[in-house]
């Protein structure tokens, strides 16, 4: 009985014991909480170094695109402690800066001796100041992104293909350089019949419940003289957002999915455009460059079958593209800050950001990205780069949610539903923004 | 047995806390025991409906807590009226709402009729047309959107077989005209059964010695219908009406998996547009102006049509 008693104790302390010691061990754990998607994954895996270095284990919360912004700005609004880092949409930047959700990082850049001149200065401005083109950094730029389009490499170089495009169009099919060559290639392969199968152009974004068509018909805007506000005036949009090329570029996008789109893609996002180019159903497809490692993996439409190409120049030779990408940063409402600034400081490491590129993600560090091997390392690579060199971003003002809503509605009225013309889209669109910045206080 | 377990429970009170409990009264205990519901009920409905009532009349927005609320007055309620956008969206609401209970109650009470004549087998198929009910709306939703998928979809292929339309031209969710049918559609083959077991229910109540009675007087089966069954279950399928009156005008989940309110904002019904005020541009003040004129117009419909519903009960 004596000795039964005691085996119990002892096998009772043992367990109180290892708990004891697993619970030391996870009260240190960092969450950092993203997007559920290719590159979180990526993440995943480098930050298993992180916990070996350092001790500190890494707990992850990932949520798919769709549910992304409601599920975190819910959570920063209501100053939850899931989080302690969080890389968040380039556009929360400016009221997670304002509304006290993320610590500022200069004093910490200048302990630690991060330079912000060490990354690509698109992604500065894009993923950590806020104001604009000030030095206040409340991020450090992590996953640089842009969008491009992939192209069927394989159906572009048929010979039969080639001739009959040429005698068509009079010039050689090849990745456009212009929106005008796109939308005739697209036209070019729209129902036609490749290997017994029904094909269609392009697959571009018509998302309408988050940020889909702002993200797709704003790549297009862009290279067609579109401006957000008078460079000399701020907030003042009239004539810029709804200038005459703003409308030719929105009656351009409405052009290319009347014709070129496959059926049904009226609600088209990242997922749903990989999906259609994936199954073959696309010769272009419009995406974040994130979606092209996947697809260069993907046995049936990557490898050699695959091409990018970076998005082309509008009528007066003008090219922008869309920034995509996000910053990381330490949540104030966080109790291991320092714990979660050690992470920062390791992911801004010249060597792990490179072992980020290496893995999949898309690394903001000149370092990287300059290095000469850079361009050769993927067949991506020179695509990216040459994309995050012309990009710009939508508006990243603390009221960026209803100004985004505003673009979704005014936009896939016009493009998707058809209704009125392309002028009272950005007339309205100009009306809209300028409602939401009387409430602001701005105007 | 129930006796005995009283008394001992009885017996095990202590003696002071006994005492207390025998100074109650009847009314006191009772109150004893709602007391917990009612602050329930306050904390999770009333708060929050006055809470929402005072927000209606500032620009408090959620996610600018540190931001100073301002008293606007009318100002969010005169922007709402005002609003275009609002305003066709009620329509929306109103288009939703009215052909679905239309087309639940015609065909929900000829399904209960026919069910209701107990023919060989229809224990099995009112099993049967119960299923849609029985599922959840999220997958509902889903599998509707794979189905109206104008590229692979069962339903597009259908039509076409049918019509001799190309099923890549049977755009259901995108097209602006058929997308508000898309919707009527799948929801009237998801709760046509739940007002069918309604009027069903109306039907199984009425006495069969009125139409004995009606036999033996030769009224003819048209005649029985018109002056005894609709007239006996009119109380039950104007509740069925009014239980999808106000579960339509609040329709949600549907919308939002099959359309999102497009393509446009062709099915963008009420409450997906307070549902991105509120939670996506977070215009808490002004979205909860717009809740409390939707809860003023369901709870004024509702009450009319309460009414109306005790005057026929009453004939």
């Amino acid at each position: 009985m004596k000795s039964t008693l005691k085996l119990a104790l002892g096998l009772a302390s043992a367990i109180f014991a290892s708990t004891a010691v697993s619970n030391v061990a996870h009260a240190e754990d960092l969450t950092l909480c993203w997007a559920a998607w290719d590159p979180a994954n990526a993440l995943v895996e480098l930050s298993k170094d992180f916990t070996k270095e350092t001790g500190i284990g890494m707990k992850f919360e990932f949520v798919p695109w769709t549910n992304y912004a409601d599920r975190f700005l819910n959570e920063l609004n209501s100053h939850g402690k899931l989080c302690d880092l969080i890389i968040g949409d380039s556009q929360w930047i400016g009221g997670a800066a304002e509304n006290g959700h993320y610590v500022k990082l200069n004093d910490f850049f200048d302990k630690e001796k991060i330079s912000m001149d060490d990354f690509v200065p698109a992604t500065v401005v894009g993923y950590s100041e806020w104001p604009k083109n000030t030095p206040n950094y409340w991020a450090l730029p992590a996953m640089g992104d842009v969008v491009g389009w992939t192209y069927r490499k394989d159906w572009f170089s048929r010979p039969e293909l080639q001739k009959e495009f040429k005698e068509k169009y009079g010039w050689d099919l090849a990745p456009p350089t212009t929106f005008d060559q796109l939308k005739q290639i697209a036209e070019f392969f729209q129902k036609r019949q490749i290997d017994g199968k029904t094909v269609y152009g392009a697959s571009i974004y018509t998302e309408r419940g988050s940020e889909g068509i702002t993200m797709g018909a704003m790549d297009v805007l862009y290279s067609y003289g579109f401006q957000y506000e008078n460079p000399k005036k701020p907030y003042e949009m009239e004539g810029f957002v709804n200038s005459e090329n703003s409308v030719k570029g929105l009656e351009f996008y409405k052009a290319l999915y009347d014709c070129c789109t496959p059926p049904g893609a009226s609600n088209s996002y990242m997922g749903e455009g990989v999906d259609a180019f994936k199954s073959g159903q696309v010769a272009m497809h419009m995406n974040f460059a994130f979606t092209w490692p996947g697809l260069q993996k993907d046995e049936n439409v990557g490898g050699d079958k695959i091409g990018y190409f970076v998005n082309p120049k509008g009528p007066d030779g003008d090219q922008f593209a869309q920034l995509g990408g996000q910053g990381i940063s330490v949540v104030s409402y966080s109790d291991k800050q320092e714990s979660a600034l050690k992470y920062i400081k390791w992911f801004a490491n010249k060597d792990v950001q490179a072992k980020w590129w290496s893995l999949g993600g898309y690394s903001c560090l000149n370092s990287v990205v300059k290095d000469p091997k850079f361009p050769s390392s993927q067949p991506y690579a020179q695509a990216f780069l040459d994309s995050m060199a012309i990009v710009k971003d939508f508006w990243a003002e603390p009221s960026y949610a209803p100004l985004l809503q505003a673009s979704q509605k005014r936009f896939h009225d016009y493009v998707v539903a058809g209704q009125g013309s392309a002028k009272d889209a950005l007339d309205g669109l100009v009306k809209d923004w300028t409602q939401v910045f009387q409430d602001d206080g701005k105007m | 047995m129930l006796n005995r377990t009283a008394d001992n429970v009885a017996r095990a009170t202590p003696e002071p806390l006994a005492k207390k409990i025998r100074g109650i009264s009847d009314k006191g205990l009772a109150w004893l025991f709602i007391s917990p519901t009612i602050l329930l009920l306050l904390a999770i409905n009333i708060f929050p409906l006055f809470w929402a009532i005072y927000l209606s009349f500032t620009n408090y927005r959620a996610n600018r807590p540190n931001e100073v609320v301002k008293n606007l007055g009318l100002a969010n309620y005169q922007r709402i009226l005002g609003d275009h956008d609002i305003w066709i969206a009620m329509q929306t609401t109103a288009h939703f709402v009215f052909w679905t209970i239309l087309l639940q109650t015609v065909i929900g009470f000829t399904l209960a009729w026919v069910i209701d004549r107990k023919f060989r087998g229809h224990a099995f198929w009112t099993t049967i047309i119960l299923v849609p009910m029985m599922l959840s709306p999220a997958v509902v939703g889903n599998f509707w959107r794979f189905l109206y998928e104008p590229q692979i979809g069962l339903f597009s292929y259908v039509i076409s077989f049918v019509t001799g339309i190309p099923p890549t031209n049977v755009q259901m969710l995108s097209n602006v005209e058929l997308a508000p049918w898309a919707i009527i559609i799948v929801d009237t083959w998801m709760w046509t059964p739940y007002v069918m077991l309604i009027c069903l229910a109306g039907l199984r109540s009425i006495p069969e010695y009125i139409y004995e009675a009606a036999e033996v007087d030769r009224a003819s089966n048209w005649r029985q219908f018109w002056s005894i069954t609709l007239p006996m279950a009119l109380p039950f399928i104007m509740l069925a009406v009014l239980f999808r009156g106000i579960e339509n005008f609040k329709m949600f989940d549907m919308v939002n998996l099959l359309t999102g309110g497009g393509p446009g904002s062709t099915t963008e019904v009420a409450s997906i547009t307070l549902k991105r005020q509120a939670f996506e541009s977070w215009r808490t003040g002004y979205s909860s102006a717009f809740a409390i004129i939707l809860f003023v117009a369901v709870f004024g419909l509702a009450n009319i049509y309460v009414k109306a519903l005790n005057k026929v009960k009453q004939r």
